[in-house]
């Protein structure tokens, strides 16, 4: 139980997501152990651990993503901003445009226009908060600005959003994601398959946007949850073994298993 | 036969060195003559396949040429406006029966495609249930099942219990054919679209049932297009389940409750008849019919070749 001091320090300040004694499961098989974490707003908290350690499914516990796969379930309590998302009275669709999400692949809409998938999110909102066309064309103008893709797509609003680049279809979902105005944005491994200089373009983005977004952020690359995340999880096995500020993780980790995996040993 | 030895299999490595050839010397040899041989081979298999795709297309080509050799002479705008000429008379067209065709393809078109592509929505979105998969055999054995059998069984459903023949029968004899068709392909289509998309739908807040409507098959609509068209093209042509239904008017007549001409039969009834300008009819009907059949089937190959949509990006 070394995360034990931690999580005490943690609960003192209001936590955005809190997730306790979460379990996770595929079938029979249990992919998250007994997990239980806080996540504070307005900070980049980074989820590191090797493959098949059960880091995106408790990434995906957070917006009820889990669920969606057939014989997945949940068991344990996450409560964001003090309720818990799995009670009864909860719809998973309402978390969800509370908690945006964005995957290890680009997944822009082909069907549609750079601008009508930033738009997407919107569409479904309920028929008191349609917007008219006008304050779309705004909030899509916005949420590219903000994703840091505007200047480069604003002369082709209508095109294809299929026809752009990796690493610009990767920001377009960020900014899909940021239309509809989450508190917290879940990042899925969002560079692990861009190239370095999209990496790069995509982790200034992410230091930007933690001033009004609270980002949770999978990754496989330790260099990368140093540079930019304020907390770091590090988790083996489906468990949390070590939950501690990135800082404090990487210079002096509290578990023999930490110091092995972040100094290579292995992983 | 055993106890040979291995050397008889590779006769070029058992010369003697006396023959004053290196080992690397018949080994290039060796590698030539094999690498002749299989050339040879490549050739004649090359060939071979050519000859079949041509093969495959020659019956196309030739029915194509004959119908135009026989059919064209009657081909005139009185074909698509005139009324069948009584028998033995000439001239004459074939007015009713292309518009009969049109109004047999509309009704089987309503009945199947919604059911058809409902169906396949279905299939690919609960896949792997065991009412998806009975569903899924089910209507691979309606596909396979012969038309006239499925003439038969629309009589005695929609023909007999009304005590005459009538184009809505004979409409959703076609529409049930076409279910298959189009459920298949809905499915195959819809199977295509990959699972992050419909992940990232979910993860913006869709609901399921819009994820599946205004993503996925959305997104899986030209190809879905597509099956539609070469289903209705494939219905078009069908003689035997309108034989027991639609029966075939020699008149004028767009009541859906009355018997109704149609292409496939008109172009039956007036080629085992035993007037030569009645036969000469029959061919320029077919002319039409294949004529209509190709416009579908080109319309299917631009549909798919839309601006948005699997496979514009790549």
């Amino acid at each position: 139980m070394t995360e034990q001091p931690t999580q005490t320090s943690a609960a003192a300040v209001p936590a955005c997501i809190d997730a306790e004694s979460l379990d996770a499961y595929f079938g029979a098989s249990r992919v998250v152990r007994d997990v239980s974490f806080g996540v504070r707003s307005g900070e980049v908290t980074s989820i590191i651990g090797p493959s098949g350690c059960g880091k995106s499914t408790l990434l995906r516990c957070l917006n009820r993503m889990h669920e969606t796969i057939p014989g997945a379930r949940v068991e344990g309590e996450v409560r964001f901003e003090g309720r818990d998302i799995y009670a009864p009275s909860v719809s998973a669709i309402g978390v969800r445009r509370h908690i945006g999400m964005v995957f290890q692949r680009p997944t822009p809409f082909p069907t549609m226009s750079i601008r009508d998938n930033v738009a997407a999110g919107l569409k479904i909102l309920p028929r008191s908060e349609q917007l008219s066309r006008r304050e779309t064309d705004d909030v899509v103008e916005r949420a590219l600005r903000r994703a840091a893709l505007w200047d480069e797509v604003k002369d082709r609003l209508h095109t294809s959003a299929v026809a752009i680049s990796g690493g610009q279809q990767q920001r377009l979902c960020i900014a899909r994601a940021l239309a509809t105005s989450p508190t917290v944005l879940l990042l899925d491994e969002p560079t692990a398959s861009l190239d370095p200089l999209s990496t790069q373009r995509v982790e200034e983005l992410v230091y930007e946007l933690r001033s009004d977004v609270t980002i949770i952020i999978v990754t496989h690359n330790m260099q990368q949850a140093a540079r930019i995340a304020d907390r770091t999880a590090f988790m083996l096995a489906g468990e949390l073994v070590e939950y501690a500020p990135t800082n404090a993780m990487f210079t002096a980790p509290r578990d023999p298993r930490t110091e092995a995996y972040i100094t290579g040993r292995f992983g | 036969m055993m106890i040979q030895p291995q050397t008889a299999s590779s006769p070029g490595l058992a010369r003697r060195p006396a023959l004053a050839r290196s080992y690397r010397d018949i080994l290039a040899a060796s590698t030539e003559r094999t690498l002749r041989r299989r050339h040879v081979k490549s050739y004649i298999m090359v060939a071979l396949t050519y000859f079949a795709a041509v093969v495959a297309t020659l019956p196309l080509l030739l029915i194509l040429w004959h119908l135009a050799k026989q059919g064209a002479s009657s081909l005139n705008w009185n074909f698509f406006t005139r009324m069948p000429a009584p028998a033995g008379e000439t001239g004459g067209g074939m007015a009713n029966a292309i518009v009969g065709t049109g109004i047999l393809i509309l009704i089987a078109s309503v009945l199947g495609l919604p059911i058809g592509i409902g169906a396949g929505l279905y299939l690919a979105e609960q896949r792997g249930t065991r009412l998806a998969n009975t569903v899924r055999f089910l209507s691979d054995v309606l596909n396979g099942l012969p038309s006239i059998v499925l003439g038969i069984f629309a009589w005695q459903m929609l023909v007999r219990p009304f005590g005459h023949f009538s184009a809505l029968a004979g409409g959703i004899a076609l529409g049930a054919m076409m279910i298959p068709l189009v459920t298949r392909a809905t499915e195959e289509m819809i199977r295509l679209v990959p699972v992050s998309l419909r992940e990232a739908a979910l993860a913006l807040g869709y609901s399921k049932w819009r994820t599946s409507l205004s993503v996925v098959l959305r997104t899986a609509l030209p190809g879905i297009v597509t099956g539609a068209l070469v289903a209705v093209a494939r219905v078009a042509g069908e003689t035997a389940p309108l034989l027991f239904t639609a029966l075939g008017n020699q008149f004028w007549s767009v009541n859906l409750g009355q018997p109704i001409a149609a292409l496939p039969m008109q172009i039956y009834t007036y080629g085992i008849s035993p007037y030569e300008d009645q036969h000469a009819q029959a061919w320029a009907g077919a002319l039409v019919l294949l004529g209509l059949v190709l416009i579908i089937s080109v319309a299917a190959r631009f549909v798919t070749r839309s601006r948005f949509g699997l496979g514009a990006g790549d």
